[in-house]
């Protein structure tokens, strides 16, 4: 169904002669003509997350002509991005990311304003700083930030233009309570944190969220321009494996808890604790074991079990000696494998979902003594073995 | 019985397979030979009650089976049951 414009007929902005020759393939199109390009100029939209799928959408919504951009990002830029973050370049490293996309943006198209919040995205700043725009683009990579962009904007009346990447599938949407569904009717609940893991765990193929972020910026120009079809009411999946699309229906879901008939949440919320990030008061610590002390300690016959949580293509990258190789999904059913009488030390790339493995030996009971190694096999590669390479 | 669409996100729990036939009348029957066959899974796709998990969607071809008769709704040998968990990536 076809959707008007966000932006009314008043707001539109006249372009000048200047602008008029940059826009010209738009102004082309009968489904965009000058008033879509002036409505365009006219529009703010806020992109949160100048990552993967941010650095498309900033891109081409800068290119389009779209008049305000503001971007939120609280992180700096790290060799690692570069491989997907195409709105970033090597001499960027160690800057912030708003202040390098600022830069990338004003020379793409010095007509654009580019608003930096250099933050991040909290319960306490939310409404104000996403309440100055048209609509919003999430190109976030975490559950907590996705909830509160989903709530807020339901409070706002606002769309969110979705996207999310693992790997080498895709999601994206338009969520807009009033209009359809909200991130919430999809998935009422996040998974548990280290059910899934992050691009910095799971890894992504660099094209995908190139490919994920330019569908939410042709999401976003449609909403504005107005008078197309936008993924309201549809989830698009992409594999750009097998380089499959599939579209699903989706529908509101009048027992929302934000936007149902009755909704029970009617302000912001602990996004963290919704989302299991904080631990409850009675939970037990992690013990960590930093790489210097486990080296002295092997160094001097400790006759301690490394369990490998990795998969065999990671652990082809780096790996400690003589380690108990066991993936994260195999930990709670061979528990009695290892010896609860020799001190156990598991080890992941960065020391994260390592604590998720410790979490399930304690659930399945595991009686002996466990240690997390700080900072994975990186934090190994860089104490102990130089001769490995961190990833 | 049914042909499993299994994302990337839950194949480590699949032994990396994308594509998995089920036994079972309902979609709920056939999840739960799905997860008879691979244990890992279980705790993914249902809660302590047997209710399926919030994060995760399961579509009968292109429509939700929470609009359908969730777990209930009936298939067939031709059905594609899709199973859509959220994925949060995208910056990092």
């Amino acid at each position: 169904m076809s959707q008007p414009s966000l932006i009314p007929d008043a707001r539109r902005e006249p372009l000048s002669h200047a602008e008029i020759g940059r826009y010209s393939r738009h102004l082309l199109l009968a489904d965009v003509t000058l008033a879509g390009q002036e409505r365009l100029k006219a529009a703010k939209v806020l992109i949160v997350g100048t990552g993967g799928l941010g650095a498309p959408l900033a891109l081409y919504l800068a290119a389009a002509g779209v008049g305000t951009l503001g971007v939120v990002d609280f992180d700096t830029v790290d060799e690692s991005n570069l491989q997907r973050q195409i709105i970033h370049s090597t001499r960027d490293v160690d800057r912030p990311k708003t202040a390098s996309a600022k830069d990338r943006l004003r020379a793409l198209n010095p007509y654009v304003r580019v608003v930096e919040h250099n933050v991040a995205l909290t319960s306490a700043n939310a409404l104000d700083i996403i309440g100055g725009y048209d609509l919003v683009a999430d190109g976030t990579d975490n559950y907590p930030t996705r909830y509160l962009i989903n709530d807020a904007c339901v409070f706002l009346g606002l769309p969110v233009v979705y996207g999310s990447v693992f790997q080498f599938e895709g999601q994206a949407s338009v969520f807009w309570a009033g209009h359809g569904p909200c991130y919430r009717c999809l998935y009422p609940d996040p998974p548990p944190p280290g059910l899934v893991p992050n691009c910095a765990e799971g890894g992504v193929l660099g094209v995908l969220p190139g490919i994920v972020g330019a569908i939410q910026a042709a999401e976003a120009l449609k909403l504005l321009i107005g008078g197309a079809e936008p993924l309201l009411g549809r989830l698009l999946l992409v594999d750009a494996w097998t380089m499959e699309f599939r579209e699903l229906a989706l529908e509101r879901d009048p027992h929302c808890p934000v936007c149902g008939d009755a909704p029970t949440i009617t302000e912001l919320i602990d996004y963290e604790e919704f989302c299991g990030l904080r631990p409850p008061p009675d939970e037990k610590p992690v013990q960590t074991i930093t790489a210097t002390e486990l080296k002295a300690r092997l160094d001097a016959g400790d006759p301690i079990q490394i369990v490998d949580i990795r998969e065999p293509h990671e652990r082809a990258i780096a790996k400690l000696p003589d380690a108990i190789v066991m993936p994260l999904g195999q930990i709670y059913r061979r528990t009695g494998e290892l010896d609860p009488d020799r001190d156990v030390v598991v080890v992941c790339k960065i020391g994260q979902r390592s604590v998720y493995a410790i979490r399930a030996l304690e659930q399945a009971g595991f009686p002996g003594r466990v240690f997390n190694l700080k900072d994975g096999v990186n934090g190994w590669a860089r104490a102990v073995d130089r001769s490995l390479p961190t990833y | 019985m049914a042909k499993l669409s299994i994302p990337t996100a839950l194949r480590a729990y699949t032994e990396r397979q994308a594509k998995v036939d089920a036994d079972g009348a309902t979609v709920g029957a056939a999840l739960a030979a799905l997860a008879d066959r691979y244990p890992d899974l279980r705790p993914h796709l249902f809660d302590e009650a047997g209710e399926l998990r919030g994060f995760v969607n399961v579509f009968v071809g292109d429509t939700n089976i929470r609009s359908l008769a969730g777990l209930a709704t009936p298939v067939t040998p031709d059905s594609v049951v899709a199973l859509v968990p959220a994925i949060a990536g995208g910056l990092r």
